[in-house]
């Protein structure tokens, strides 16, 4: 499902070249969970912004579902990333002034789907969130918050789900619920991919793929306790 | 959607609008107030006639009158006109000054115009009651007026005048009739005004020999500068003005002046059009800078949205749909307050306003195109921001 091939990013920082992914290739099956792991500076935001097509590589390839991405110009990535990703994010990045229906709906009426209200409150549902539908973000719990968050990340039915540290801004507890909605969105099929430095996060995962200095260093598939039935 | 940013900002979203609300009110009061003056100015004129060409002793050069004391047009200059131009309808000699009237124990100063039969056709006078005097009239040197609506209300108390007896200057003059009503004007009163023959006048009241105009009326107003030609040579001839020598007399007529005055109350509503204009630009410029503030203001918010699948076009729409949105309820505004200011004008200043659906229709699209116009560049800026970038932004 996503095929990475040597690919490389250079950030123009003034007269430096800052190469903050070098060669990194990879393959990822549809239905893997897979974590990123790195210390800060390792390149796995960029690996994400990349992967989440929000940014495009200065060399290699990348294909997504038999597209290839680098390819595609700032539109067609607008495209991409409207059906075929969906994205968490540690700070949940609600639209403060919107319910957390309204959220959910965005991406819905920015890909011109029929019927967004009742797919909305679906998605809603499915992170049993239904009773707080006409709640702002500011009255929402955070755990609330990164439920509505992933409603929003599935309502288009991705190919990937992108989550980047999304238990980071809450505690234990919360962040275990939120891996069990993860854990179960993957047994029903969904791809995800989490980037985080939390290794009992990334336990989570099935495989990790650890990064250091934008390159790739280890990419191991964790068979073990840690991994959900 | 961007309807609800401008909700959470309603007193923001208010003063970006106000910008455009006094523009577009000061475009259309001011216009309003310049067509009024415009249309007011040429019908009082077109009330003196069109088609009338006027005699008048002494030189125009370039604009100006240099006249003077100017004695050279004669009765006979008249008659003469009168004989050999032809594709005329009437031609009526003036002398005209402002006398002592009494009728009773009521006076008034009022200004008596010796004229010609045929000077209440030309100056579209009606008359009210009894008659105009006639030829054998003038010719007799009779003493005879016919009065002026103003005059019938001041000297005989809305009575019929005709019969009377009304003393000019201290001699008896029968009144044979009286004008209707053609209002006043701000500078002059046409009502207040008594007509004699002009014969009378020159020889009886004001002792001259002279004649202060000649008005000619054309047949056809096609014809006007045809006539005027024409009685240009008549009069040099009758003068013995050799060729190259300045005329002693000039031959204007009314459509110049209301051409003129319709240039110059044109020119009037463009200044007056102008400086609201400006002030609509100021506040389009409030909506860019407002704007502008608001791009910087939700950088983060184009990040989510970016990521979540809005293209180029969507954020720059919802940009510009905000600022028209203001741009459009402050020309909605306007236009009433517009309104309600030329009517306040009209009914204070007196004045005649005139709000024409074109103006509105002016200001409205003028509104809405400089929402457009400064609201492209922030919609356009939020439109090409990093997604990458703007979700990072805190």
């Amino acid at each position: 499902m996503i095929q990475v091939e040597q690919l490389g990013k250079i950030y123009q920082l003034g007269r430096h070249e800052l190469a903050a992914l070098r060669d990194v290739s990879f393959e990822i099956e549809s239905g893997e969970y897979v974590a990123v792991m790195g210390p800060s500076g390792s390149g796995k935001s960029t690996l994400m912004n990349l992967l989440g097509c929000l940014d495009l590589p200065t060399s290699g390839k990348y294909r997504l579902e038999s597209t290839d991405v680098q390819d595609l110009n700032q539109d067609q990535l607008a495209g991409v990333r409207n059906k075929r990703i969906g994205f968490v994010f540690q700070n949940f990045n609600l639209l403060p002034r919107a319910t957390a229906l309204e959220n959910i709906e965005l991406p819905l009426l920015y890909g011109r789907v029929p019927n967004p209200r009742e797919i909305a409150l679906d998605a809603l549902d499915k992170v049993g969130l239904a009773d707080r539908a006409k709640h702002r973000p500011n009255e929402l719990s955070g755990g609330e918050r990164q439920r509505a968050a992933i409603a929003r990340a599935l309502v288009n039915k991705p190919a990937i789900i992108l989550a980047d540290e999304p238990t980071g801004n809450l505690d234990s507890k919360t962040g275990e619920e939120i891996m069990g909605i993860f854990s179960d969105l993957n047994r029903d099929g969904t791809t995800l991919i989490l980037v985080t430095h939390d290794p009992i996060i990334a336990g989570h995962a099935r495989r990790t793929l650890k990064m250091q200095d934008g390159l790739l260093v280890d990419d191991s598939a964790v068979v073990g306790e840690n991994a959900p039935c | 959607m961007a309807m609800r940013s401008l909700a959470a900002n309603k007193l923001r979203t208010f003063l970006t609008a106000l910008g455009i609300i006094i523009g577009v009110a000061s475009v259309i009061s001011m216009i309003s107030i310049g067509e009024g003056a415009r249309s007011q100015t040429l019908t009082t004129i077109a009330k003196f006639g069109t088609n009338i060409i006027t005699v008048k002793p002494g030189q125009k050069k370039n604009r100006h009158v240099r006249s003077g004391k100017v004695e050279t047009l004669t009765l006979e200059d008249a008659y003469a006109i009168d004989k050999h131009i032809r594709r005329i309808t009437g031609v009526a000699a003036q002398v005209y000054q402002s006398k002592q009237l009494k009728y009773g124990n009521k006076n008034s100063n009022s200004l008596v115009r010796g004229v010609g039969p045929a000077y209440a056709r030309l100056a579209n006078f009606k008359i009210d009651r009894g008659r105009f005097f006639s030829e054998q009239e003038v010719k007799s040197f009779r003493k005879v007026a016919v009065v002026g609506a103003t005059v019938v209300k001041n000297l005989f108390q809305d009575a019929d005048p005709v019969g009377k007896i009304l003393k000019v200057e201290g001699n008896n003059y029968v009144v044979i009739g009286s004008t209707e009503p053609k209002g006043a004007l701000s500078w002059f009163d046409p009502d207040d005004q008594i007509f004699v023959p002009v014969s009378t006048a020159q020889k009886r009241i004001f002792g001259m020999d002279h004649v202060e105009a000649i008005d000619v009326q054309a047949k056809n107003i096609e014809d006007i500068e045809a006539i005027k030609k024409d009685v240009k040579q008549l009069i040099r001839e009758r003068h013995n003005i050799p060729l190259g020598k300045d005329s002693d007399f000039f031959v204007q007529n009314s459509s110049e002046w209301l051409n003129s005055w319709g240039d110059a109350a044109k020119t009037f509503t463009y200044l007056l059009g102008g400086i609201a204009a400006i002030s609509l630009m100021v506040g389009g410029i409030g909506i860019m800078n407002i704007m502008l503030v608001s791009v910087t203001e939700r950088t983060r918010e184009i990040g989510i949205r970016k990521a979540i699948g809005a293209k180029r076009k969507e954020i720059l729409q919802q940009f510009l749909i905000e600022s028209v949105f203001i741009s459009f309820l402050g020309g909605g505004v306007g236009i009433g307050l517009g309104i309600i200011i030329s009517k306040t004008v009209s009914k204070i200043g007196g004045w005649d306003t005139i709000v024409s659906f074109q103006t509105i229709l002016l200001a409205f699209g003028f509104s809405v195109a400089i929402g457009v116009f400064f609201g492209f560049y922030p919609a356009n800026k939020a439109a090409k921001l990093n997604p990458i970038e703007a979700l990072r932004y805190e």
